[in-house]
């Protein structure tokens, strides 16, 4: 069907899951009371915010995922061709790798991959 | 029995003999759309049935008997269920965010259903980068998970997004990793052109023993992504009650659901078509007749087959191993995983340029 069934796709998912919430929408018969909107936490009231700081840990795992992410988007392009190449491809990703691990070690010593 | 491809094609030249253009453009797209709807609410309905199933046959109990025979339209009741429960947004949360992740993990799912060959050239779009576009638009469901998580203003909520954020991303790098090692193999990033490649023999038998770890890495990481056990920090009930969906009820609830199972189904299928030969039948050497009596089953069959298989893969692994702390989970991935996935590239580019593999 070509690029055109992107459209066909996005407008089924969104109709699918429209339909469906309207649906549920007008066979039910909603109340509201103050109690039924708090946060659930298993019957104790929520204390404090919940938007805080969190661990940094996991921002930590973002930034490195980022680097091997753009590295992953570079192999697409090679991984075609590296048939085609022959040895010369497998020499330049072994460079391409080493630097990249230097990188990878370098956040491992930090300790960027440990969890606090 | 006429293949896939073949009502389409007819369907095809009929519409065209019958309307113009323009018409016969909007008739397929109307039928594209009622049909991958159609898909999904199956795939729902059979996958949630099939998982209590295979729970309940992996714990030594009935699992669900009731509803229809042998308990079969058990899932289509829990649907009605569903519909009459009511859509709860909590009063804290940020509405529009929370009305607005359902809609984004359904439309990444059914997205993903682009490129998948279901038969021999079925496909909706045989996109040129097929396996790009796959593991592009499957990172963008995190984006739904960390906004649900956000938006519900719970603190389960949101410690299960973040875990989830970590660990989807992480895992992200070993199977795209696992997958550029078939497309060095095969040459071609074109999902038709790869299951073309393994006419003669799949991948995983082909690739030799690379093949075999690259397929192992794949399923680890598609298990963690699609935060199904022993990966599912995200929605641990234990410590996090259900994780990022903990404030969602009703249809919205739902929907999260089938997108999840829907998801399972879609990294299944890619691995099938990846690493198992998708719609190929199995052939081995020189077994003229058996080849012969493979070729006879259609390759709808075989697709379905073994996506099914490695769903049932993966809805073994939920019984069998206990769940991972997320420092173990992202040492896993980390000092493991992502290692032992690159090295294993380099050894398949040098057996690729060798010509080892079969």
């Amino acid at each position: 069907m070509g690029a055109s069934s992107l459209i066909v796709l996005i407008i089924a998912a969104v109709a699918f899951s429209g339909i469906a919430i309207l649906i549920s929408k007008l066979v039910l018969k909603a109340s509201t009371n103050k109690q039924k909107g708090e946060p659930y936490e298993c019957g104790i009231p929520t204390t404090g915010k919940t938007w805080v700081q969190l661990n940094v840990g996991y921002y930590l795992f973002a930034l490195i995922f980022l680097i091997f992410d753009v590295e992953l988007v570079f192999l697409y392009p090679w991984a075609v061709v590296a048939k085609k190449l022959g040895w010369i491809a497998l020499i330049e990703i072994v460079i391409f790798f080493f630097i990249l691990f230097t990188g990878f070690l370098y956040a491992h010593k930090k300790g960027a991959l440990k969890w606090m | 029995m006429p293949s896939f491809y073949e009502i389409a094609d007819q369907l095809h030249s009929w519409l065209n003999a019958n309307f113009n253009p323009t018409w016969v453009l909007i008739i397929e797209m109307v039928l594209a759309g009622v049909a991958v709807i159609g898909l999904f609410a199956v795939l729902g309905l059979v996958l949630v049935i099939m998982e209590r199933k295979v729970s309940a046959w992996m714990q030594i109990r009935l699992g669900p008997n009731r509803v229809g025979p042998k308990g079969m339209l058990q899932s289509l009741a829990d649907t009605v269920k569903l519909i009459v429960k009511e859509g709860m947004t909590p009063s804290g949360a940020d509405k529009f965010l929370f009305n607005l992740a359902p809609y984004i993990a359904m439309i990444v799912a059914m997205l993903l259903l682009a490129p998948i060959a279901f038969a021999g050239n079925f496909q909706l779009w045989d996109i040129n980068v097929g396996v790009l576009y796959v593991s592009a638009i499957s990172s963008l469901s995190v984006i739904s998970v960390l906004m649900a998580g956000w938006a519900s203003n719970n603190k389960c909520s949101l410690l299960g997004a973040m875990r989830s954020g970590a660990q989807i991303v992480s895992y992200e790098l070993t199977a795209g990793l696992s997958v550029l090692a078939i497309v060095v193999l095969a040459g071609d990033l074109k999902i038709s052109a790869i299951v073309a490649s393994q006419s003669d023999g799949w991948w995983i038998f082909k690739g030799h023993i690379p093949a075999i770890i690259a397929f192992v890495t794949f399923i680890i990481a598609v298990t963690a992504e699609t935060n199904r056990a022993p990966f599912d920090l995200a929605e641990a009930e234990s410590e996090l009650t259900a994780g990022f969906h903990t404030e969602y009820s009703g249809m919205k609830f739902a929907l999260f659901f089938l997108a999840e199972y829907v998801n399972v189904f879609i990294v299944c299928a890619l691995g099938a078509t990846l690493f198992l030969g998708g719609p190929m039948p199995l052939h081995i050497g020189n077994w003229e007749g058996f080849n012969h009596a493979m070729d006879y089953v259609p390759s709808s069959l075989w697709f379905f087959g073994k996506t099914f298989f490695l769903i049932f893969l993966i809805m073994w692994f939920r019984w069998t191993f206990p769940r991972l702390r997320i420092d173990q989970l992202l040492n896993l991935e980390w000092k493991y995983l992502l290692p032992i996935s690159m090295i294993n590239l380099l050894i398949v580019t040098a057996m690729a340029i060798l010509k080892w593999h079969f």
